[in-house]
């Protein structure tokens, strides 16, 4: 039995953890543990194996509306989306150099530059683009996805970090199995109670996982679950169902989405910090792990704008999960030049549509200031939604 | 500014006029197809497999070169308009929304004849994202088969013994099954061969037409006149011996231009006083083409080498098809790719490519269009300026979108550009 918080003190501590850009709890974790950092882009990078290797993952999703970006803008034209120009305004300005490293995924050409920048700029940290395949037969993707896994375990033992193990990747297995779960489970409770877990809680401790080691996200979520269902002073409102797509990469304010949630939404299901739910079950623990690991991304991984989905119909599983969660309307939310989420949207616009449940759309960036226009819009979206399903 | 009266006729050299026969034949098969049977295969630049295709006798059909050629013949503008009324983010490509624009049309193509559905679409995903989501655009639109060829991008400028097996692989096992399955012919290895040896021919007279430019003046423009010279080995024509014709009479004609100590041919007539070298980064603007390349031509400025001109392959480091090796040496070829290479690669090739050339500093069009190409373009500016002591110019405009094509602030961009090499050389000569 974990220790009972009271909500508004786990919700404080997720948020001071989602504000911190000077990663305070990574620098004090090396200072314990004198253990190896390493960053990340979104969307997905196998933290399992950073963590069997004593490295701890840090999740970076640059910054807010309250960063002022100054050198970050001297590196991007203005048709290029904002993610890239913050993270680069906080890797100049010193405040994530406690990280020994970042990890670059394949999401989008934008991303897979940054890692050729990041290279020249810090030349003495471990910089590594990971690509992921795009092929899903495990004896072709499956096998350059191992060799990619390889490559980059030895990239962090040639830092200092623990040798490859195959028993520590089994338990480091188990452990995450064990927060998706959590996070898995606060997605249904939201799903079956939305007023009890507001979306922009459930938000910032998301975010709080993206900088804590596993073992106290664990912690938190548990907290937090417990919390939450013992809040019997929440009680339902008379709020739209929606479930917002397109914000997996650069994400929006938390103001965003208080808005949203203000302007008479219910998120019942969306698309941030992807990181925790992008491997949708449990991995097993039999056999061998590193290639459980890679037949998870294979076989078992979201249907992303990023990957290429070599069956089936576009804007299936957006539909799935529009049905599983109740949604009675689509927020399509994506910022701006946002190449995944923009060139995807017809696609799965068209899937929407053709369930006849209603939809619209808007823009953001991550440090955007003024919601008063989408806040009209979601609301008048949201009174509509609730006047069709009371006709 | 627009003109207001229509520019006269384009002067155009010969090998330009024997590649339009070249492209107007090739459209002919395509217009023709429904009819004789021949199949299609829409395809990608970067990482084409031409000679692949075409041991399966199927017909090679590039949306990107479509799109560009809907810009220079002013069609571009309704066609994004078309896209963007059905949904396309104005944030995002325009070469995918003047395709979708175009399909939406009637597929018209640029001989003004309709184009054929797709038998296959071979998404080569090489060196650009929204590769990816363009096809699958296209298949919701065509509901034909899709091969996919995952590229794996260079971040360390080297090509992985991994890399290399996880494309040939690719290639064994689902690409050459599916084409065989739209061509309904089986694989032949020695057919491929024989279009990989007519490929390296082409590539050799192509890399010399190219390096051509080291000498002064320089025959050619290596970026604007260039874009004529990749065109057939970038389309459907790689592994041909029409490519192979084609090249040859070019290097025949680059070389009696540097006999006689011409400059290059531009669509207004000749430069004749070459004022200043400039080595170029990024793609051109299509939608004014002409006027672009004018605005280089006033000042006598020429294009000494480019890295557009390497999108489709970066044949003057080195690279040659190798008929020995077929389907490793079509994988070497698609890993390489300008697109495909790491920042401080690209910015290692532009430093070479300044100094090899002797060029008084180096431009960069920045296309919204294309992140692939754009995104880390300011940082590659300050790089190359670093290591090669050479200054560098910036403008911005678009693929195929005329609304970002500026002309006047572009203008005076490279006006100013071009006055402080002047004052540079002035400033050293003293």
């Amino acid at each position: 039995m974990r220790d009972a918080l009271a909500l508004p003190e786990i919700v404080s501590r997720a948020e001071a953890l989602y504000r911190d850009y000077s990663l305070g709890t990574v620098r004090d974790w090396k200072k314990r543990t004198g253990g190896l950092a390493v960053g990340y882009m979104p969307i997905y990078i196998p933290r399992e194996l950073l963590h069997a290797q004593g490295v701890l993952p840090v999740g970076l999703m640059g910054a807010r509306d309250d960063l002022e970006i100054i050198k970050g803008d001297a590196y991007y034209q203005s048709y290029i989306c904002h993610i890239p120009r913050s993270t680069i305004e906080l890797g100049l300005n010193g405040r994530i150099d406690c990280l020994d490293g970042v990890l670059f995924p394949a999401i989008c050409d934008v991303i897979r530059n940054l890692s050729g920048m990041w290279q020249m700029l810090f030349p003495d940290k471990l910089v590594r683009y990971l690509d992921v395949p795009q092929n899903f037969d495990p004896a072709i993707g499956g096998r350059f996805y191992r060799d990619e896994l390889e490559a980059l375990s030895a990239d962090l033992t040639a830092r200092g970090a623990r040798p490859y193990d195959e028993d520590a990747l089994r338990t480091s297995l188990e452990i995450y199995n064990i927060e998706r779960r959590l996070v898995r489970d606060l997605y249904a409770l939201r799903q079956a109670e939305p007023w009890k877990v507001p979306t922009s809680e459930l938000y910032v401790v998301l975010r709080a996982l993206l900088v804590l080691p596993v073992e106290e996200g664990i912690v938190m979520l548990e907290q937090y679950r417990s919390a939450v269902e013992n809040a019997t002073d929440r009680q339902p409102l008379d709020q739209a169902r929606v479930l917002l797509t397109g914000s997996f990469c650069e994400q929006p304010p938390l103001g965003l989405i208080r808005t949203l949630e203000r302007a008479g939404c219910y998120i019942v299901d969306d698309d941030f910090v992807q990181i925790t739910r992008w491997i949708r079950s449990d991995i097993p623990l039999d056999g061998d792990p590193l290639q459980r690991l890679v037949e998870a991304f294979l076989s078992d991984a979201i249907a992303s704008p990023t990957r290429y989905l070599d069956h089936g119909e576009k804007g299936a599983e957006l539909v799935e999960r529009m049905r599983a969660s109740g949604a009675e309307g689509v927020l399509f939310c994506a910022p701006s030049f946002c190449d995944p989420a923009l060139l995807d949207q017809p696609m799965v616009v068209r899937a929407v549509e053709r369930t006849k449940v209603p939809w619209t759309a808007f823009k953001y960036s991550e440090n955007t200031g003024q919601f008063q226009v989408i806040r009209e819009q979601a609301g008048t979206f949201a009174d509509s939604i609730k006047l069709w399903s009371e006709a | 500014m627009t003109p207001t009266t229509p520019p006269a006729d384009a002067q155009k050299d010969a090998s330009q006029v024997r590649q339009k026969e070249m492209i107007a034949r090739h459209f002919d098969r395509l217009a023709a197809a429904p009819e004789t049977g021949d199949k299609t295969a829409y395809t990608f630049v970067p990482g084409n497999l031409t000679e692949l295709l075409l041991s399966f006798d199927l017909l090679p059909v590039l949306p990107e070169i479509n799109a560009l050629q809907s810009a220079m013949r002013g069609k571009t503008a309704e066609y994004i308009a078309l896209a963007e009324k059905l949904g396309h983010s104005e944030d995002v490509c325009t070469y995918v929304k003047s395709d979708i624009g175009m399909l939406k049309s009637g597929n018209i193509g640029p001989t003004g004849q309709r184009l054929p559905n797709p038998d296959v679409l071979l998404l080569s995903y090489t060196g650009c994202f929204t590769f990816m989501k363009w096809f699958e655009l296209l298949r919701e639109e065509y509901h034909c088969p899709v091969a996919m060829l995952h590229v794996p991008y260079q971040p360390e400028g080297r090509i992985t013994p991994s890399m290399r097996d996880y494309v040939v692989k690719q290639l064994k096992d689902e690409i050459i099954p599916e084409l065989e399955r739209v061509s309904g012919r089986a694989y032949d290895e020695d057919k491929l061969k024989e279009h990989l040896r007519l490929a390296a021919q082409a590539e050799d007279d192509l890399v010399w037409v190219l390096q051509s430019a080291k000498h002064k003046p320089s025959p050619i423009d290596a970026y604007f006149g260039a874009v004529y010279y990749v065109g057939p080995i970038f389309s459907a024509f790689r592994g041909t011996q029409a490519a192979v014709d084609y090249y040859r009479a070019l290097r025949a004609e680059i070389a009696v231009r540097i006999a006689k100590g011409q400059g290059p041919v531009t669509p207004d007539g000749e430069i004749e006083h070459e004022r200043f070298r400039v080595v170029v980064e990024g793609p051109p603007n299509w939608t004014s083409f002409r006027q672009f390349w004018k605005m280089f031509a006033d000042e006598g400025a020429v294009a000494v080498a480019s890295t557009y001109t390497k999108v489709g392959g970066v044949f003057d480091t080195g690279f040659r098809h190798d008929p020995s090796r077929p389907l490793e040496t079509l994988a070497e070829y698609c890993l390489g790719c300008y697109t495909n290479l790491g920042l401080p690669t690209r910015i290692k090739l532009l430093a070479q490519y300044l100094k090899e050339y002797e060029a008084d500093g180096f431009l960069i069009n920045s296309v919204k269009s294309c992140n692939s190409f754009s995104a880390g373009q300011l940082h590659i500016m300050r790089e190359v300026e670093r290591l090669s002591g050479k200054p560098g110019g910036f403008v911005e405009s678009d693929l195929v979108d005329p609304r970002y094509f500026s002309a006047a602030n572009i203008k005076n961009r490279l006006e100013s550009y071009f006055q402080m090499l002047e004052q540079k050389r002035l400033g050293g000569a003293a």
